[in-house]
C-alpha cells in the first residue's frame, strides 16, 4: 500500500476546492444503460408484493374501498331500483335516462322501467368506479415504494446490489400496479355477478360485463394507470418523507383521476373507434411518461444524498 | 513489493450539494488482505464505501475495483462480485430472515432453486441466525439483525467484502463474534475492507489501515511499518517505588529519549538490547523497579498520534497509549537529558 506518504508534519497540503461551477456531475446520476435483467424486476416487484401482503394495516382499508365501490354501493342501488316497488319513484330516475346520449340509449335493454333503469346504472353510472379505485390504490402503494426504501434504510442495499436502476423503477412500477389492477378485476367480477344477478332477470338473462366494459378494463385503463404511476414514482423517488409522497401524489393523481372518469364515460357512450382511439392516445402517453419516469430512480436518491433529495 | 490490488481509489473527491464530502481521497485495498478504514464519524468513510461499489460516483479522481470503473456500465459486475453490510442492516422488517436472504440470493443471481436454498442456510448457519430465519425481522434484536446482513454479504460468495461498522449497536460479546467471523471470512482468500471508528475493534484485524478524516485519507499503509515510521526507535516503561531513582538512566548510554511522569519513565532506546543493563544500573543504585514494559504501539496510538500531527482543530485527542506511547520526536522534545 504506497497511496499516501505518511505526513510529516501538520502543515499538510491543503488544495482549493473545485467551485461547483467547475465540477463534472457525479457519474453516480447518469443514466444507467444495457440490458435490463427481467429476472431481477420480476424478484423487485414480487418482494414489494410480499412486503404488502404482511401489511394488514394498508390491504384491509384498500380491500374495503374497493368492496364499497364494486359491491356494496352498487348492490344496495341496483337492488333498490329492482325491487323498489315504488313506480313514481322508478319512472322519475328513469326519466334522467333520455338525457344519455343517443348512442347511449339505442343500448339500453329491458321492457320495464325497472330494467331499463337498472342497466343503465350499472352500464353507464359506475363505469369510473373502476378508475376511481385502481388508481387510488396504486397511487397510494406507489407513492411509498421509493422514498420507502430510503426511510427504512433498504435504499442501502438496492443502492449497492446489482440490479440496476431501471431494474428496480420497473419492478416497483409493477409491484404498485398490481395491487390496483388485481382488486379491480376482482372488484369488476364481483360487480359483474351483482349486475347480472339483480338486473340480469329484468333484462332477459346475464348481459354484463358488455363490450365496451372489457374495452375499458383490458384496454383504456391500464394505460392511465401506467401514466398515474409514472408520476407518482418519480414524486416517491424525489420527496424526502413518506407523507411529502403521499400528499403530492395526491395532487398529482386527482386530476388524472377526474380526466379517467370522464374518458371512461366517454368510452361508455362514444362509438365504437372511441375507445379505441382513446385508449391508443393513452398508451402513447403512457409510453412517453413511463420512459422519462424511468430517469428518476437513480442510486443516490435510493441513498438519500442527490441533491434535491 | 507490488501487491494485487482489488480496490484502487485514487484522487476522488465528492460533493453532495455545497458539502464536500470526499477530497482527494486515495484508497489501496490489496487482494486477500483486511484493510480498515479508521476515522471519526462524518470523516467520508461511508461515501468510500459507496464510491467503491458505484452506488455513487466521483465528481473528480478515479475509483477501480477488480480493475474495472463500478460508476460506468461496469458496476454491475463490481457489485455482483462485493458483499456489503452497511451500517444499518438495510433489511426488511415486514419479511422474514428467509425471505430477506431469499430476496438478495435472486438479486445476485443465485435463483430461486435448491441451490439458492442451500447457500441461504449455509450462510445463516456461520453466522447463526438459521434457527430464526422463519420470523419476521422486525422481531430480531440488533445483534441477530447484524448476523443476518452478514449472512446476506457473503450469500453469493463475494470476492471483496465491504463493511461499514459491523459491530454497531452490539454488545461485546458478539462483536467479537462477529470480528471473529469477519477474520475467518479472509481465510478463503476474501478481501475485506472495514470501517470502523473503534480502534480497539481494528486492532489485530487489519492486515492495512487506512486513517480517514475530512474526507481524506491522513495516511494508509500496514500498522507495523506505520508504528514503525512513528515510534522509529523501541521505548520501554520503567516503574519504581520512587520516581526520582529513575532519572539516573536519563543519560545512560543508548537512551535517546527520557521522559518521566511521576513513578514512571518511558525510555526510547537504540536497541531493546538496553534494557537488561539498564535495569542492573537502577539495582545496583538500590532503585526498587517495580515493572519494566517494552511500549507496542497500538492502533489507537498510531492513529491519535496521527490526529494530533494532523492539529485537529478543535479536538479534544487524547495522549496515545497513556503516558507511554507517544510519538518519538514528542519524546524527544520533552525528554529530560
Amino acid at each position: 500500500m504506497t497511496a499516501t506518504q505518511l505526513p510529516q508534519n501538520s502543515d499538510r497540503v491543503k488544495t482549493a476546492p473545485t467551485p461547483p461551477s467547475q465540477r463534472r456531475k457525479g457519474s453516480a446520476d447518469r443514466v444507467e444503460t444495457g440490458p435490463l435483467d427481467w429476472s431481477r424486476i420480476m424478484t423487485v416487484a414480487r418482494t414489494d408484493l410480499k412486503q404488502l401482503i404482511q401489511a394488514k394495516d394498508f390491504w384491509v382499508p384498500m380491500s374495503l374501498l374497493g368492496a364499497f365501490f364494486f359491491v356494496i354501493i352498487p348492490a344496495i342501488l341496483l337492488l333498490t331500483i329492482t325491487n323498489i316497488g315504488n313506480v313514481e319513484t322508478v319512472a322519475r330516475v328513469s326519466e334522467t335516462l333520455e338525457v344519455l346520449p343517443e348512442s347511449a340509449k339505442s343500448q339500453i335493454r329491458g321492457d320495464t322501467p325497472e330494467g331499463q333503469t337498472g342497466y343503465a346504472l350499472a352500464v353507464f353510472l359506475f363505469a369510473p368506479v373502476a378508475v376511481i379505485v385502481p388508481l387510488t390504490i396504486s397511487t397510494a402503494v406507489g407513492a411509498a415504494t421509493i422514498v420507502g426504501e430510503r426511510e427504512r434504510g433498504t435504499g442501502e442495499f438496492l443502492a449497492h446490489s446489482p440490479a440496476g436502476a431501471r431494474e428496480i423503477y420497473l419492478g416497483k412500477l409493477i409491484a404498485s400496479l398490481v395491487p390496483g389492477y388485481f382488486t379491480t378485476v376482482v372488484g369488476f367480477g364481483l360487480y359483474s355477478l351483482i349486475v347480472n344477478l339483480t338486473v340480469g332477470p329484468e333484462v332477459g338473462g346475464w348481459f354484463f360485463p358488455t363490450r365496451q366494459w372489457w374495452v375499458m378494463i383490458l384496454w383504456v385503463l391500464p394505460p392511465f394507470l401506467a401514466i398515474c404511476l409514472s408520476l407518482v414514482l418519480r414524486l416517491s423517488a424525489r420527496v424526502r418523507s413518506t407523507a411529502a409522497a403521499q400528499q403530492a401524489s395526491g395532487l398529482v393523481s386527482l386530476p388524472l383521476i377526474m380526466i379517467a372518469y370522464s374518458q371512461s364515460t366517454g368510452v361508455l357512450f362514444g362509438a365504437d373507434w372511441v375507445p379505441f382511439v382513446l385508449g391508443g392516445l393513452a398508451w402513447l402517453l403512457a409510453i412517453f411518461s413511463l420512459s422519462r419516469g424511468v430517469r428518476s430512480v437513480t442510486r443516490s436518491r435510493l441513498l438519500g444524498v442527490a441533491s434535491g433529495v | 513489493m507490488d501487491r494485487e490490488l482489488v480496490v484502487n481509489v485514487a484522487g476522488v473527491s465528492r460533493w453532495f450539494g455545497d458539502v464536500q464530502a470526499l477530497t482527494n481521497l486515495s484508497i489501496e485495498v490489496p487482494k486477500g488482505s483486511i484493510t480498515v478504514l479508521l476515522g471519526p464519524n462524518g470523516a467520508g468513510k461511508t461515501t468510500a464505501i459507496r464510491m467503491i461499489t458505484g452506488a455513487l460516483g466521483p465528481d473528480e479522481g478515479t475509483t477501480r475495483v477488480f480493475g474495472l470503473d463500478p460508476a460506468s456500465n461496469d458496476g454491475e459486475e463490481v457489485r455482483s462480485r462485493c458483499g456489503i453490510v452497511s451500517a444499518k442492516p438495510s433489511l426488511y422488517d415486514r419479511l422474514s430472515g428467509w425471505d430477506n436472504l431469499r430476496y438478495a440470493a435472486e438479486l445476485y443471481g443465485l435463483g430461486r432453486g435448491a441451490a439458492a436454498d442451500k447457500r441461504i442456510s449455509e450462510a445463516s448457519e456461520i453466522f447463526g441466525i438459521d434457527a430464526a430465519l422463519d420470523h419476521e425481522v422486525g422481531g430480531y434484536s440488533t445483534g441477530m439483525k447484524t448476523r443476518l446482513a452478514l449472512s446476506r454479504s457473503i450469500l453469493h460468495d463475494p470476492d471483496l467484502l465491504l463493511l461499514d461498522e459491523p459491530t454497531s449497536g452490539l454488545d461485546p460479546e458478539s462483536a467479537v463474534a462477529v470480528l471473529d467471523l469477519i477474520r475467518d471470512m479472509t481465510s478463503g482468500g476474501r478481501t475485506v475492507l472495514m470501517c470502523t471508528h473503534l480502534l480497539l475493534e481494528a486492532e489485530g484485524l487489519a492486515d492495512d489501515v487506512v486513517v480517514m478524516q475530512h474526507g481524506t485519507s491522513l495516511l494508509s499503509g500496514q500498522p507495523d511499518a506505520l508504528a514503525k515510521r512513528y515510534w522509529p526507535t523501541p521505548i520501554v516503561r520503567i516503574s519504581a517505588a520512587e520516581g526520582s531513582q529513575l532519572d539516573q538512566i536519563a543519560t545512560a548510554t543508548g537512551v535517546e529519549s527520557y521522559d518521566r511522569s511521576e513513578l514512571t519513565a518511558s525510555l526510547e532506546l537504540d536497541t531493546l538490547d538496553r534494557v537488561p543493563q539498564l535495569v542492573a544500573t537502577l539495582s545496583n543504585a538500590g532503585a526498587q523497579i517495580t515493572a519494566v514494559v517494552p511500549f507496542n504501539p497500538t492502533l489507537e496510538d498510531l492513529y491519535f498520534a496521527v490526529r494530533r500531527e494532523q492539529g485537529s482543530s478543535g479536538d479534544e485527542i487524547p495522549p496515545p497509549g497513556g503516558s507511554t506511547g507517544r510519538p518519538a520526536r514528542e519524546l524527544s522534545a520533552t525528554g529530560g537529558n
